[in-house]
């Protein structure tokens, strides 16, 4: 065990691409917590994905040793957290495992949207912040100017900001010495009955379910038998160790400390991040405060694009699913689509990694159909239910009304393209709530409806800011709105997997924008072919696609018989690409395609 | 019962590769060399009518095409010494048709004698523009006044003259491609070919389209209007199609052609020429060496020019024999589609009658009017599992 006053906890704040796994990677390799030859970038992120796109989606916990300058070795423990909103609830989590962060602010960028919602939750957690201004060895770095930034946006003191290259190297010992002198002590009672928070698990094919905890009281062994206190599990614990950042065993952990055990639990699903764990005997009745179940927000189907790979499809999600407690799936049988699963995610990020792993772990082709908002739907009964495909909306005449759930949006973006963000703001049915500026960065607030955002606003914003903007957000609550169902029919068909929740003014316009984009999106077929958005049994709008007119090889010889029947041969196998409905084939891509809009 | 090949009959394609330049649309097998070596080609040609002819003994040959590449740059001695050997090979019958295509061009004009001599009977001409920017456009070498020049001295020495046509180039409008085709209309002997403009991959234009610098092209609906004009001009001035391209005086339409879209037997021979023969009622695809260096390296140190057959089966043959003859105006048989396939394609036929597409008449499958236009389409229908 270590002493509480030798211990130190902390994690990152930082916006993607200002510097925060080479800060960490910086610290493990300064105090020779991995050998230099072992050293690889993003030493904590360790799914592809995570290093590929530089984010990181699971926790992770690094334990160092640092021999200060004051002659005392302290433990610091860093926890590396997801740094996107729609973890936002891990993330408030693995904050309340520490007590303290760093804030790594790019000084060639400034503070971003996403560093905001970030600090605050730090804030809410009763951190002390210490600000790294890094990338100073780049030419375009602004020290005073993004450290003005920091006071004027966040409203902490940043005089004592440490200038960093993690780069270089420089400044990396000013910053071990800020987090032993700057960052408070833990707090615990060794002699308290066990009470540790679980931070975060994951499913190892080695090791099963591996769960990293926080002390906060007590002390927990090896062989001790522990109980989950919201699911009531009890499990032996097999085994306990730190990580630096490869696992080391340890007898125990003490309060302040942090690391894993394994307790041959099944699966993730059985492990609730946020959870106190105590021991089966004389243990706690209290648990820790702000633990709440995980509920995904935004749902999609998800179908294989060749019907015959549905068993591995479901043999995919099965497996991703034991990973990843916050993922829904059930089957979900579509008229266009056929088998496939209705999936619910925290939001638009988690979507699409579950999605790539998909496609790329297990090699399926996937068509993905529009992400959908929970809509709570009241009926004229009194009862209510909870709407996660539009296919499902009841009979309308049944309907009492409907509320979707609303967001609070956080953008700053510099003011040369502040105009277009509030026009794509107040086109989405935005109700501005805060424009403040800094410098020469706005800050714009915003009360949305998720179902406008969840879609392609980030990519619209991106676009209309030239990828300057950043963006977050977080949920409020249901609000009663006039929504209505619009269905898409093809050729007279209606396709289910096209049909969206829409709010009633806004319907014209996104079905006038479906059906025009479907008529590029589909190719022209022998006949013509009526493309109508309709709400209930009224149609709202339409094009025709025309039938097609020439679509013959000019010259076709007796060298080209081969060539020819090969070609017809692997259109024969396109084909099989294509969704039938009716008489007319529709190509994957027009499933997500026709919903991005261009406004 | 005659075999199946036997109701397309039997001729012989003969691949000479070499061009003076390259032109821009072309996805041929052709090539631009500095010096060729004919006497070396033609023993090359001359073993190959040997190996072929001895695997097809006593089959009665309808036609020799001479295609290329630019065959009027062969010496009229070696197209001779070439026809000397097909015509000892194989019985012939009297109506042969003999065609070698040619460039217009003053220097290649010069030669039309001597082919005629050697018994070329048929000359095919690459006139593909009736004005000279267009002409440069399409990387030809000739202008129109020589193309014109040319193709006087061709009507004086053959019976049968064909010329080519694209259209659909780059700008070009309907009313112009209506007067063009009038004009061609009124110089035409007995048949023309009229080829819409295709941007294939692997060409100086695939390449210039893929860059996005290939522009005006006409889109989909201005091609159609002139594929409709074409048909109703040529139609009304005495050349109906017989083919999705082609275009000929009743009586004069292509022989050789006719054994491709029939789907009859023809042997290939030359770099890169494919031929279809029946041995035992299979029917083989052949091919030979693509590159000119490699098929008379081969010919010459093996004394064979073909690569391994391929057999076909029973659906690849059904599929090939509606894809060469729905070209047809007089489509396919429907007996020998049936000792092909059985009933397999009759629901979809069925479906795409219905539609307009495909209709019967005497015997004969044949696609609509409305049809042709869209017959990629139709055999995508029709061959879909």
């Amino acid at each position: 065990m270590t002493d509480l006053s030798h211990i130190r906890n902390f994690s990152i704040v930082a916006h993607i691409d200002h510097g925060k796994s080479t800060l960490a990677d910086r610290l493990i390799q300064e105090t020779k917590t991995v050998a230099d030859r072992d050293m690889k970038a993003q030493m904590l992120d360790s799914m592809d994905i995570e290093r590929e796109r530089g984010i990181t989606i699971k926790a992770n916990t690094v334990r160092i040793e640092y021999p200060a300058q004051n002659g005392l070795t302290y433990i610091l423990n860093l926890i590396d957290t997801p740094g996107h909103v729609d973890f936002a609830y891990e993330v408030s989590r693995s904050m309340r495992a520490v007590e303290g962060s760093l804030l790594v602010v790019d000084s060639t960028q400034g503070v971003e949207a996403q560093t905001l919602a970030n600090v605050y939750q730090a804030i809410d957690a009763d951190h002390e912040v210490v600000p790294i201004l890094n990338k100073i060895d780049l030419p375009a770095s602004d020290c005073d100017r993004v450290a003005a930034q920091i006071e004027d946006v966040i409203g902490i003191d940043a005089s004592g900001a440490i200038r960093v290259s993690a780069k270089t190297g420089e400044g990396i010992i000013e910053t071990l010495e800020a987090i032993v002198h700057h960052l408070p002590a833990p707090k615990g009672d060794r002699d308290a009955p066990l009470k540790a928070m679980l931070v975060d698990s994951w499913y190892d094919s080695y090791l099963g379910v591996v769960v990293m905890i926080r002390v906060m009281d007590g002390v927990i062994r090896k062989g001790d038998r522990i109980k989950m206190m919201q699911t009531g599990a009890v499990y032996g614990v097999d085994k306990l160790a730190v990580m630096k950042p490869k696992m080391v065993d340890i007898k125990e952990l003490g309060p302040g400390e942090i690391g894993i055990f394994t307790a041959s639990i099944k699966q993730v699903r059985d492990t609730k991040v946020g959870d106190t764990i105590t021991t089966e005997k004389k243990g706690t009745d209290k648990p820790l405060p702000g633990f709440k179940p995980s509920v995904p927000v935004v749902f999609c189907g998800l179908f294989p694009v060749d019907s015959a790979e549905f068993d591995d499809l479901r043999d995919a999600i099965e497996k991703l699913a034991l990973n990843d407690a916050s993922f829904s799936f059930e089957m979900e049988t579509s008229a266009a689509l056929g088998f496939g699963f209705r999936c619910g995610f925290l939001g638009l990020l988690h979507l699409e990694v579950i999605r790539d792993r998909i496609e790329r772990e297990y090699d399926i082709e996937l068509i993905t159909t529009a992400p959908s908002v929970v809509y709570h739907i009241f009926m004229k009964d009194g009862t209510q239910r909870d709407l996660h495909n539009p296919a499902d909306m009841p009979d309308l005449t049944h309907v009492d009304h409907i509320e979707e759930p609303r967001i609070k949006a956080t953008i700053m973006v510099p003011d040369e393209y502040l105009g277009d963000v509030l026009k794509l703001c107040q086109d989405r049915r935005g109700i501005q709530m805060d424009l403040t500026y800094a410098g020469s960065r706005a800050m714009a607030v915003y009360d949305l409806p998720l179902n406008e955002v969840v879609f392609d606003f980030y990519d619209r914003l991106k676009s209309v800011t030239k990828g300057y903007a950043s963006f977050d957000y977080q949920l409020t609550g249901y609000r009663e709105d006039n929504l209505v169902k619009m269905s898409i029919l093809v050729n007279d068909e209606p396709v289910d997997a096209l049909s969206m929740m829409v709010h009633r003014d806004r319907a014209e316009l996104r079905g006038r924008a479906m059906v025009e984009k479907l008529k590029d999106l589909i190719p022209r077929h022998m006949f013509k072919i009526p493309i109508q958005a309709a709400i209930g049994g009224k149609v709202i709008a339409r094009e025709t696609l025309s039938a097609l007119r020439k679509d013959v090889t000019a010259k076709c010889y007796g060298g080209d018989a081969t060539r020819k029947r090969k070609l017809l041969d692997k259109q024969k196998a396109g084909k099989k690409k294509m969704r039938q409905f009716g008489k007319v084939d529709i190509p994957q891509e027009a499933f997500i395609s026709a919903l991005k809009m261009d406004s | 019962m005659p075999e199946d090949w036997e109701n397309g009959g039997f001729g012989l394609y003969i691949h000479w590769p070499f061009c003076q330049s390259k032109c821009p649309y072309c996805d041929f097998n052709s090539h631009v060399a500095a010096s060729i070596d004919q006497k070396r080609w033609a023993a090359a040609y001359l073993t190959e009518i040997d190996r072929v002819g001895a695997l097809t003994p006593g089959r009665v040959l309808r036609s020799v095409f001479f295609g290329g590449g630019t065959p009027s740059l062969m010496e009229p001695e070696i197209v001779g010494a070439i026809l000397d050997r097909v015509r000892a090979t194989w019985p012939t019958t009297n109506s042969i048709e003999i065609t070698l295509e040619a460039n217009p061009t003053s220097v290649e004009a010069g030669r039309f004698t001597g082919y005629r001599d050697a018994g070329v009977n048929r000359v095919s001409m690459g006139i593909q523009a009736l004005n000279d920017p267009d002409l440069r456009a399409l990387g030809r070498l000739h202008t129109v006044k020589e193309a014109y020049r040319a193709f006087d001295i061709a009507r004086g020495a053959f019976d049968r003259v064909s010329f080519d046509l694209i259209y659909a180039r780059q700008g070009q409008t309907l009313d112009a491609w209506q007067a063009e085709l009038r004009e061609a209309l009124s110089k035409a002997v007995d048949h023309l070919s009229l080829y819409q403009l295709t941007i294939e991959e692997g060409t100086a234009f695939g390449d210039r389209y893929a860059a996005g610098k290939l522009r005006n092209l006409p889109d989909d609906d201005l091609a159609a209007d002139m594929y409709e004009a074409t048909q109703d001009i040529c139609g009304e001035m005495g050349f109906p199609a017989y083919e999705v391209s082609n275009h000929a005086k009743p009586g004069s339409e292509s022989i050789h052609n006719l054994i491709y879209w029939r789907y009859g037997d023809y042997a290939g021979i030359g770099p890169g020429a494919h031929g279809r023969l029946t041995f035992g009622g299979r029917r083989f695809a052949t091919t030979t060496p693509l590159a000119p260096g490699a098929w008379l390296d081969r010919v010459e140190k093996t004394g064979t020019g073909a690569l391994p057959d391929e057999g076909l089966d029973r659906p690849d043959e059904a599929t090939e024999f509606l894809l060469m003859g729905l070209r047809l105006t007089d489509g396919v048989s429907l007996d020998r589609l049936s000792a092909l396939s059985g009933d397999r394609f009759a629901p979809r036929i069925a479906a795409l009658t219905d539609m307009g597409l495909l209709e019967q008449r005497h015997g004969h499958l044949q696609t609509t009017d409305a049809g042709r236009p869209v017959l990629n389409a139709v055999l995508r229908e029709l061959l879909s599992d």
